[in-house]
């Protein structure tokens, strides 16, 4: 599959002027491997997208749509074929170090106890450590791990394990905040009580979170904005705002969390309805075989 | 989750009751209601981790009574089977005659021993530095593993039984034929174990720590050197068992002082128990090595044995 000659750089939604430019904007970014049978594999075709300051937005899509590979661009770790990624107004800028990275396995290291683990990430930009230790403690007590800093990690849950590794990730996010299926490891009843969790941090503490996942119930409790991302390539195929589904105050959209009966609510199962028709669409192309190769989560090692 | 009065509150870190923040509804911090886990895996998490290992200890220790018992066996049938008329005793001596000589050569023994165990600690320093430092060049670039790869694998189709008497011939009848002897053998189990052991530093774990903003030395010393360890102490522990054998085979060939000289000597002079008496020092000795390691590993490495029983 050869999509080197037309690449549709798809006009970027016009900001007006006197608005703030976004924290984040991704601009027609495709990226491509090499076939391991010498052909080219698209894993992002022209993918648009922004984020603004403080803003919670999510990216939902089928395995493999390469949504990983686009979060993987955004933190920096791999540079895409073409297109820009612009992170606060300055395009193409150093971003590894900026953006925290959280990864679907907390990746915990297992030689060091949990305060040693959650400052790794500071320790590795060259904060002192007296200080790492203290910013960390201190955030130990938001995310409910006080008493827990010694704790080695095999001796922690699945559950605590994963605040720990969002504790270290926090710590060193200066910018932006991407969570790459952070809850997907984890059994029902700790995902629904992390979910909780991490939609009463942010709403706490402020910060601008892309989050990555598959699942639209997750989406729909934690986003201000959804985006429909679909494969082969991928590429950003719907865009919602829960603002405009939703006749609420703002303060009443940003409260987090957000209970589960929200989902129950019409509108939201109305649009919940829409993003899986939008996916399942895709699902159902799938199931027509079309012979050609895809591109994998595979593809990018 | 229950906690019962009989349950040892330090076994709490080996258990793993699911989330117990589950149940609450309190969004931020979630505190984790059980207060025996915070109270030994919170302050004490490290002394409980101590007491674990302790304990660990002793199971090995209770795990070694078959074999001590296969042993004390195996010598009763020596000693009957030895004792036979038709057995003359200088072609095979009875464990209690070999004992004998054990003790009347205490003297002779021990100051052979002392000089055994000086070359094993220099030939054995000698192979720790070589295997790391190989280990780390062969890790370091893939042009280096290609490059060093070959040689140190051709480095060990060298027959050391021909080798050893132009060793000593090049350096002497002294401590340096011996050190080199033993570094040869033992330096190859190190580089190896070294090398896998960086190898196998998690690809995940390593993006995460690029996203940190970390680079290359950062990574090897956070990362892939402790991560390295418990593969290299695999290594250390068969190089540890080697290294008698090789200090044994040194002296053997050419040597003024030395268990391997002591057995030699024995040799020529038909004294089969002298030899089988120095040749139980060695055997002891490569126990007490191979234990050494594996305790200072136990010590240097609790979170691996923590993680190994979880």
């Amino acid at each position: 599959m050869d999509i080197a000659g037309d690449v549709d750089p798809a006009p970027f939604a016009e900001i007006p002027p006197g608005y703030p430019p976004p924290l984040l904007r991704v601009d027609g970014v495709w990226m491509r491997y090499r076939s391991q049978r010498g052909g080219w594999l698209s894993a992002l075709d022209g993918v648009n997208l922004s984020l603004a300051e403080g803003e919670f937005v999510a990216l939902v899509g089928p395995s493999g749509c390469g949504k990983s590979t686009l979060l993987s661009i955004i933190a920096g770790l791999e540079a895409p074929t073409g297109g820009e990624v612009v992170l606060r107004g300055e395009p193409g800028v150093q971003r590894l170090g900026r953006v925290g990275y959280m990864p679907q396995r907390d990746l915990l290291l297992p030689w060091r106890d949990a305060l040693g683990n959650a400052i790794a990430g500071l320790e590795a930009q060259g904060t002192p450590r007296g200080e790492a230790r203290s910013r960390a403690r201190a955030l130990f007590a938001d995310f409910g791990l006080s008493g827990f800093e010694r704790a080695y990690p095999a001796t922690l849950s699945g559950g605590m394990r994963q605040r720990v590794a969002f504790a270290r990730t926090a710590l060193v996010a200066r910018d932006l905040l991407l969570l790459d299926e952070p809850f997907g490891a984890l059994d029902a009843l700790t995902r629904a009580s992390l979910q909780r969790w991490l939609g009463a941090v942010w709403a706490r503490l402020g910060m601008t979170c892309l989050l990555v996942t598959h699942d639209v119930d997750e989406a729909l409790l934690l986003a201000d904005r959804i985006y429909v991302m679909t494969a082969r390539p991928g590429h950003i195929r719907m865009e919602r705002r829960l603002a405009d589904a939703l006749p609420l105050a703002d303060d009443a959209l940003r409260a987090r969390p957000r209970p589960q009966s929200f989902l129950m609510r019409p509108e939201i199962a109305a649009l919940k309805a829409e993003l899986l028709a939008t996916l399942t669409s895709e699902l159902a192309d799938e199931a027509t075989p079309t012979g050609a190769p895809t591109a994998t989560k595979g593809g990018a090692r | 989750m229950t906690t019962s009065p009989f349950v040892d509150a330090s076994q709490a870190p080996t258990s793993f009751p699911s989330d117990a923040h589950v149940a609450t509804d309190t969004p931020l911090g979630a505190p984790d209601s059980d207060p025996t886990r915070t109270r030994t895996t919170g302050v004490q998490g490290r002394a409980a981790l101590w007491a674990a290992t302790t304990r660990a200890t002793l199971r090995t220790l209770a795990a070694w009574l078959p074999a001590l018992a296969l042993l004390a066996a195996l010598i009763a049938l020596w000693q009957w089977y030895a004792s036979q008329p038709q057995i003359d005793a200088e072609i095979l001596p009875t464990p209690l005659a070999i004992w004998r000589v054990l003790v009347a050569q205490r003297g002779i023994l021990w100051a052979n021993t002392l000089v055994t165990l000086n070359e094993t600690a220099v030939g054995f320093g000698a192979a720790l530095a070589t295997g790391l430092a190989f280990g780390a060049l062969i890790d370091a670039s893939p042009w280096l593993r290609r490059a060093l790869y070959p040689l140190l694998v051709t480095s060990q189709t060298i027959p050391i039984i021909a080798l050893a008497p132009l060793l000593v011939l090049w350096f002497g009848f002294g401590l340096t034929s011996k050190a080199i002897v033993i570094a040869l053998v033992c330096f190859f189990p190190i580089t190896v174990a070294f090398a896998d052991g960086l190898r196998s530093a998690d690809p995940d774990l390593i993006r995460l720590y690029r996203s940190f903003g970390a680079g290359r030395l950062r990574i090897f010393w956070s990362v892939r050197l402790p991560g390295s360890l418990p593969t290299l102490f695999s290594g250390v522990r068969i190089a540890v068992a080697y290294s008698m054998i090789g200090a044994i085979f040194g002296e053997y060939v050419g040597a003024v002082a030395g268990l391997g000289y002591y057995i030699e000597l024995k040799q020529h002079s038909f004294a089969t128990a002298g030899v089988l008496a120095a040749i139980a020092v060695v055997a002891a000795l490569s126990v007490a090595l191979f234990a050494l390691v594996a305790l200072i590993e136990r010590l240097a490495l609790p979170w691996y044995y923590a993680q190994r029983r979880a």
